[in-house]
């Protein structure tokens, strides 16, 4: 432990982050109590073995990720990241609450835009949304619910406050890594699971399908769920066959779609077979080549109209990129209020309009001290850091703000909280986000226990993106009070079960042989 | 062929599938076991041997201990290094009727088993490792050997430990009530994807140990392992008779099977229990009774002492 945690409380005063799992002066937080007594135990040359073999498992098992081109294992670190119940609580309701007012202002932008002629946000800022889809407008889905899925993203600033960063309500990836960081985790470091009631993450897969299954067209009594994926060059393929495989249903590419009389089937062995659920993990731009780009090869013609005629439920709904888009995010409070008649339970970042011409101006002037991000980017693209940045970069960027300025929203340079992680022959702090991922089926908003905390592995980055030399992290909701045993197993009946007896009395041929042998 | 190279193809068939299913079964319950508090931990672990259908030998018996009987405790056949050694044994009697590779592929498995950690992580390694051994003995068993009758025995041994195996995973039900215990089933038996895929959106303890039960296209099910034996013993003695059966054998496993796969029922789980015992007792019995008719020489060749 003293060795393996050298120079950390300096490093982490030098970062001027919030660390999760140390106060300062190197005294744990009570959170990670079993966490700190397992590291405690081991030696520099246990954890690096127990590193080198999880990664190697990632490797076996193909939990990759696709970079340039060259399946890569996901890094995840050995040091777990904790989130106390009440924290989580927190958490979950922030969480929940986003997720019912984007599925209100979605319904509300497709249909009567009732947000727009309320005056909560400008008729402009909808319209001008690369991803808001005038094919879908007018509809409501079948199944009525838009956002199934969503990943929405939170990090913590110094003062230690949650805060979300983005929401990602079109197609969130990453609860594979939620999935496997906790098996791997699970024979990694068995000894800080012990003492603890750290909550479960395993029933997502099902969590999920029910959802699905939930909103599917009226009428269909056993719907048949699909999972839509791009193929297995998608740097996410590993995350399709994984949900696929769980939820026990089919890996369907756009080529396996047939649409006819607006209802979706697909080409099996025994025929044509209808689909009523498609669990979409394409981008609405290539998902239809009659609404969208023509020149798709990866979707399904006819899959909107379709969808428009309540044939069959696409999950995520089409369009729901609207929400997604980074000047929307900085209205959402706004939307919660205006939909839930609620105050928002996790604040915003700190946004600076820039079509707005006073914060503009002002956001010219310190560009070196801001974070400028593309308002439909993801994955980190396209991100510049004002105080990392070069002056050509920033003369650049200038330029490119002048000419779009609806392109594009500034924040402070937020200190993400950090979380030991192995670097070397240490640990050092390293700063993380976290993505709680929730499932909607209309009556009901559940969030996964837990969520894919990602890290950056460059000391001071706080580029978290996997593409970018990120990795991650397995993340431990405790919970006060032990899981019951549920109602439908009562340990006290096995004796009871015993006196059950349906099988024929034991013939004794034991018996009945050695007469044999006697006569 | 010598009974007595039957007799050990018979138990090489048995103790390797023994060996991969105590693997299976240890490294899914460890992970369970792990996050449980100690108190527990001991009261579980108590259990998890006794459906292993062993005793503690000490009063004080606990994660290590359990480890040790299940995994490392090579003087005791039910544990994985003594059933991997045996095999062994039993491979070294029968070496020239055996295919070199087969012989080989034990033996390195022999010496390989000192060389894991017994701590929680390296009996994690240990399971997966024993794993990939005894597929790798299934495999060289299937390809390298004749399909003749001394492979007819290999596999009617694997097929039966295989039933009595699935028996004990299902019965690991009521070791770990609390939480997902028909998911652990399940991948005891690496059963997981292909009961996801059959069963669309109907899980539960029901389904899955209808699934382990009496699955009729499932390898490891217990129907579809006592049909394998079955067929195998069929092959064995192949003598048509127009009514009933000679041999014990055959009758009790035949029976077995034929109850389950057309037994009907409301209550499956009520009678879980009673199912998973009388497919032991039905193994132990079969594999006497081959014993019996196969391997007997010993007993009617007994000099007995005669007073004149």
């Amino acid at each position: 432990m003293s060795e393996l945690f050298q120079d950390y409380s300096e490093a982490v005063a030098r970062s001027g982050a919030y660390d999760e799992m140390f106060a300062p002066g190197l005294i744990a937080r009570k959170s990670y109590g079993q966490v700190e007594d397992a590291l405690r135990e081991l030696s520099l040359a246990d954890v690096s073995a127990r590193a080198e073999s999880m990664a190697r498992t990632f490797l076996d098992r193909g939990v990759t990720f696709d970079y340039a081109g060259e399946e890569r294992p996901f890094p995840l670190d050995i040091v777990p990241r904790v989130i106390p119940a009440d924290e989580w609580e927190t958490l979950e309701r922030g969480v929940a609450q986003r997720v019912r007012a984007l599925e209100a202002f979605l319904d509300d932008v497709y249909g009567r835009m009732s947000v727009v002629s309320d005056g909560v946000i400008p008729r402009q800022l909808v319209t001008t949304s690369a991803h808001f889809h005038r094919a879908v407008h007018g509809f409501e889905p079948a199944g009525g619910v838009r956002v199934h899925v969503s990943g929405i993203d939170v990090v913590r600033d110094a003062a230690g406050t949650f805060r979300v960063l983005e929401d990602n309500v079109r197609v969130p990836s990453g609860v594979s890594y939620v999935l496997e960081n906790r098996r791997a985790m699970a024979k990694g470091l068995p000894e800080a699971f012990g003492q603890q009631h750290i909550r479960p993450v395993e029933e997502y897969p099902r969590r999920l399908l029910s959802a699905l299954r939930k909103t599917a067209p009226s009428g269909v009594d056993d719907p048949t769920v699909v999972v839509l994926t791009p193929g297995v060059f998608n740097s996410a393929y590993f995350e399709h066959t994984l949900l696929a495989g769980l939820m026990g249903v089919e890996l369907v590419e756009g080529r396996d779609l047939i649409c006819r009389g607006n209802r979706v089937y697909m080409r099996t062995t025994a025929g044509e077979q209808r689909v009523d659920v498609i669990y979409k993990r394409i981008d609405d731009d290539f998902l239809d080549p009659l609404q969208f780009r023509s020149d798709s090869m990866l979707g399904c013609p006819g899959l909107v109209n379709a969808a428009r005629a309540g044939g069959v439920t696409i999950a995520n709904a089409v369009g729901n990129g609207v929400a997604d888009d980074k000047l929307v995010y900085s209205y959402v409070p706004d939307l919660i209020r205006y939909y839930l008649h609620e105050e928002p339970v996790i604040a915003n970042v700190d946004t600076f309009r820039l079509e707005e011409k006073e914060a503009r101006e002002h956001v010219l002037d310190r560009l070196d001290e801001l974070v400028v991000k593309p308002v439909d980017g993801s994955g980190g693209k396209g991100l510049v850091i004002g105080p990392a940045a070069s002056k050509d970069e920033l003369d650049a960027l200038r330029r490119r703000i002048l000419t779009d300025p609806r392109g594009w929203i500034a924040q402070p340079v937020l200190q993400l909280s950090t979380v030991p992680t192995l670097s070397g022959d240490k640990f050092g702090p390293r700063h993380v986000d976290l993505r709680p991922f929730a499932v909607n089926d209309g009556d009901d908003v559940w969030v996964l226990p837990g969520g894919l905390t990602r890290v950056a592995l460059k000391e001071g980055s706080l580029i978290v993106n996997s593409s970018q030399g990120g990795g991650s992290k397995d993340t431990w909701v405790l919970s006060d009070s032990p899981q019951l045993p549920g109602p439908d197993l009562p340990r006290q009946s096995i004796s009871v079960r015993e006196q059950v007896s349906v099988w024929p009395v034991e013939s004794n041929w034991r018996d009945r042989q050695s007469e044999q042998e006697q006569q | 062929m010598l009974s007595r190279i039957a007799e050990s193809l018979f138990w090489i068939g048995r103790y390797v599938e023994r060996a991969d299913g105590t693997a299976r079964i240890l490294d899914v319950h460890l992970e369970r076991l792990n996050h449980l508090p100690p108190e527990e931990q001991r009261s579980v672990a108590r259990e998890l041997l006794a459906v292993m259908g062993a005793r503690p030998q000490s009063e004080e018996f606990g994660l290590p201990e359990l480890l040790h009987a299940l995994a490392y405790d090579k003087s005791n056949a039910s544990s994985i290094a003594g059933s991997l050694g045996a095999a062994r044994e039993n491979a070294r009697r029968a070496r020239e009727t055996v295919s070199s590779s087969l012989w080989e592929c034990l033996n390195t498995t022999y010496y390989g088993l000192n060389q894991h950690r017994k701590d929680v992580v390296g009996t994690y390694r240990f399971c997966n490792w024993v794993l990939e051994r005894t597929a790798m003995v299934r495999g060289l068993a299937d390809t390298t050997v004749s399909h003749d009758e001394s492979w007819l025995f290999l596999v009617l041994g694997r097929s039966l430990e295989r039933a009595d195996m699935t028996a004990r995973m299902l019965s690991t039900r009521d070791v770990l009530s609390a939480g997902m215990s028909w998911v652990n089933m399940l991948r005891c038996a690496g059963a997981y994807e292909s009961f996801l895929r059959t069963r669309r959106a109907a899980f539960g303890d029901q389904h899955a140990a209808e699934f382990l039960l009496l699955d009729r296209l499932f390898p490891r099910s217990i129907v579809y392992a006592l049909r394998d034996a079955d067929e195998c013993l069929a092959k064995l003695d192949p003598s048509a008779q127009r009514v009933g059966f000679i041999n014990d054998a055959r009758r009790i496993v035949g029976q077995a099977r034929t109850f389950l796969e057309f037994h009907r029922t409301d209550d499956l789980m009520a009678e879980l229990p009673e199912h998973m015992d009388r497919v032991q007792k039905a193994v132990t019995q079969a594999s006497d009774a081959i014993s019996r008719k196969y391997f007997n020489q010993a007993d009617e060749l007994a000099w007995v002492g005669e007073v004149s």
